[in-house]
């Protein structure tokens, strides 16, 4: 099984300062904003765009949600441990949230999501920023920003690695012919 | 933390497992705060709370604990049922599980009680012990633990054991099943217990546990604990003379004011519930800052529902269904 980057440090840094600026451009400035990641590489990506935002003058409020509870596939896999949830002090409600996650693959960690944000408030509208859009959607779900669209098969995998947590920043994808069963 | 199917004793945990559950339960304490205080997490699961023992604050924590989480409660108590009329656990359990249920939370006069039902093929669902005689009480201990964890460590719990807590448990260990929950837990998560009670309220072969024991309560309140647990004198299950007269047993081994007066600035007192004040702790040591008996019953609900999630998710009802369906 042969695994090949596709995204190096470089290229993710360049990707979420082009995300920082659309999201800016966009909505107009920084006003009303608040970045909400989704645990555990989604609430670090959260971060770093946080801090692009606030080199270019935006202070925007940054937090986490966890989705955990509100996924459809809890009997499908084995059992999740949720992660903290962090809703900025100011809360969401009639502010523009950007969610932010990794990879968008099926749609249905992004569908959690939006359950999980009316348990907090109600946004004026929400946004959805990913590294890496990779295709195969089950739910009428789509990216607003996207840095680095990744058309893909079923059977590969791909790996987002971040150097808060696994010590260096890479996209990776594995060719996978041979884990035919677990689709 | 995969394949915790049921969970019967707090000694069938292993540490991992054990931390993964209290981090679980901090999220769902989270819950509690948020504009809309209930998970969608266990939507058409269906949750029987069999109570063939009395019980106000385990019964009314897990029936929280599982509306909280969306699921459907049916609640059972021997009282007024046809337990009365002789029915046995056996057929019980098959009647409820013919409404078709996902798990039974089970709490028993009977040691041993939730293992025999979870064992036996009466039914698939999964088993949550709440109380079995004088055996065990798992939710009781990881509540415990929690509420240990959380006074120690605060808002950076997560991940954390309990290693190197000191924990004095004081009383009736005989009948207590809440001892033995505490001790199946605790040292697996680096906690260090003593045990305090009259000889005749140590259970035969207690020296064979992961604990020291002694029977002076006023060397060990000199020691300084972190914590120190009182366990309630079970009244309803002495049919024996173990101790003289309650004013005797205040005397030696209450929590007195005068005791409490001694205690170190940094012990931490609790007690399971429900007290007898005046008898293993006073009115003035329950009530203090320094009590976190209203803490164990709060964080109940969070580790209750820690706890159901856990046995009602991961992939084994996929499995089965997949099974079924083939």
């Amino acid at each position: 099984m042969q695994t090949r980057a596709v995204l190096q440090q470089a290229d993710i840094q360049r990707a979420l300062t082009r995300i920082a600026h659309e999201i800016l451009e966009t909505n107009r400035g920084a006003s009303g904003l608040v970045l909400l990641g989704i645990p555990t590489r989604g609430a670090l990506l959260a971060e770093r765009l946080g801090a692009i935002l606030a080199g270019l003058d935006a202070e925007i409020p940054v937090g986490a949600l966890d989705v955990t509870m509100y996924r459809d596939d809890l009997d499908r896999h084995p059992t999740r441990t949720p992660q903290p949830t962090r809703i900025p002090a100011a809360g969401i409600d009639d502010r523009t949230v950007v969610l932010v996650d990794d990879v968008l693959y099926s749609g249905r960690t992004i569908r959690a999501a939006l359950d999980a944000l009316g348990a907090h408030g109600r946004p004026r509208a929400v946004r959805l920023a990913v590294l890496v859009d990779r295709g195969h959607r089950e739910l009428p779900i789509r990216a607003d920003f996207v840095g680095k669209n990744l058309p893909s098969s079923a059977a590969e995998r791909i790996n987002v690695t971040l150097a808060e947590l696994d010590g260096e920043d890479a996209v990776t994808i594995t060719g996978g012919e041979a884990d035919g069963g677990a689709a | 933390m995969t394949g915790l199917r049921h969970l019967l004793a707090s000694a069938d945990l292993d540490r991992a497992s054990a931390i993964a559950l209290l981090d679980t339960a901090e999220d769902m304490a989270d819950v509690a705060t948020r504009r809309v205080p209930k998970l969608p997490t266990l939507q058409g699961r269906t949750v029987a709370n069999l109570f063939f023992e009395d019980s106000t604050r385990t019964r009314l924590s897990f029936e929280a604990a599982a509306k909280r989480l969306s699921a459907d409660v049916i609640t059972f108590s021997a009282k007024g049922s046809s337990v009365s009329k002789g029915e046995s656990l056996k057929d019980t359990a098959q009647t409820i599980a013919a409404m078709g249920i996902d798990a039974v939370v089970l709490r028993h006069a009977a040691s041993g009680a939730a293992r025999v039902l979870a064992e036996s093929a009466w039914i698939d669902a999964a088993v949550v012990n709440a109380g079995d005689g004088t055996h065990d009480h798992p939710t009781q201990g990881l509540l415990d633990a929690y509420t240990m964890r959380k006074a120690r460590h605060g808002a950076d719990s997560r991940g954390q054991g309990l290693d190197g807590l000191r924990v004095t448990i004081v009383g009736d260990v005989l009948h207590s099943r809440v001892a033995r929950a505490n001790l199946g837990l605790l040292p697996t998560l680096g906690a260090r217990v003593h045990l305090v009670a009259p000889r005749t309220l140590l259970p035969f072969g207690a020296e064979q546990w992961p604990v020291t024991t002694s029977s002076d309560l006023d060397a060990a309140i000199a020691d300084a604990p972190d914590v120190l647990m009182m366990l309630r004198i079970q009244q309803e299950r002495m049919h024996a003379a173990y101790f003289p007269h309650e004013r005797e047993y205040a005397g030696f081994w209450g929590l007195d004011e005068e005791r409490f007066a001694r205690l170190h600035a940094d012990t931490m007192v609790m007690h399971p519930g429900p007290m007898n004040r005046g008898l293993e702790i006073s009115a003035a040591a329950a009530d203090s800052e320094r009590s976190l008996v209203l803490d164990q019953v709060a964080n109940g609900v969070a580790i209750r529902m820690a706890v159901l999630y856990t046995v009602l998710s991961g992939g084994r009802h996929a499995g089965a269904r997949e099974a079924g369906a083939a």
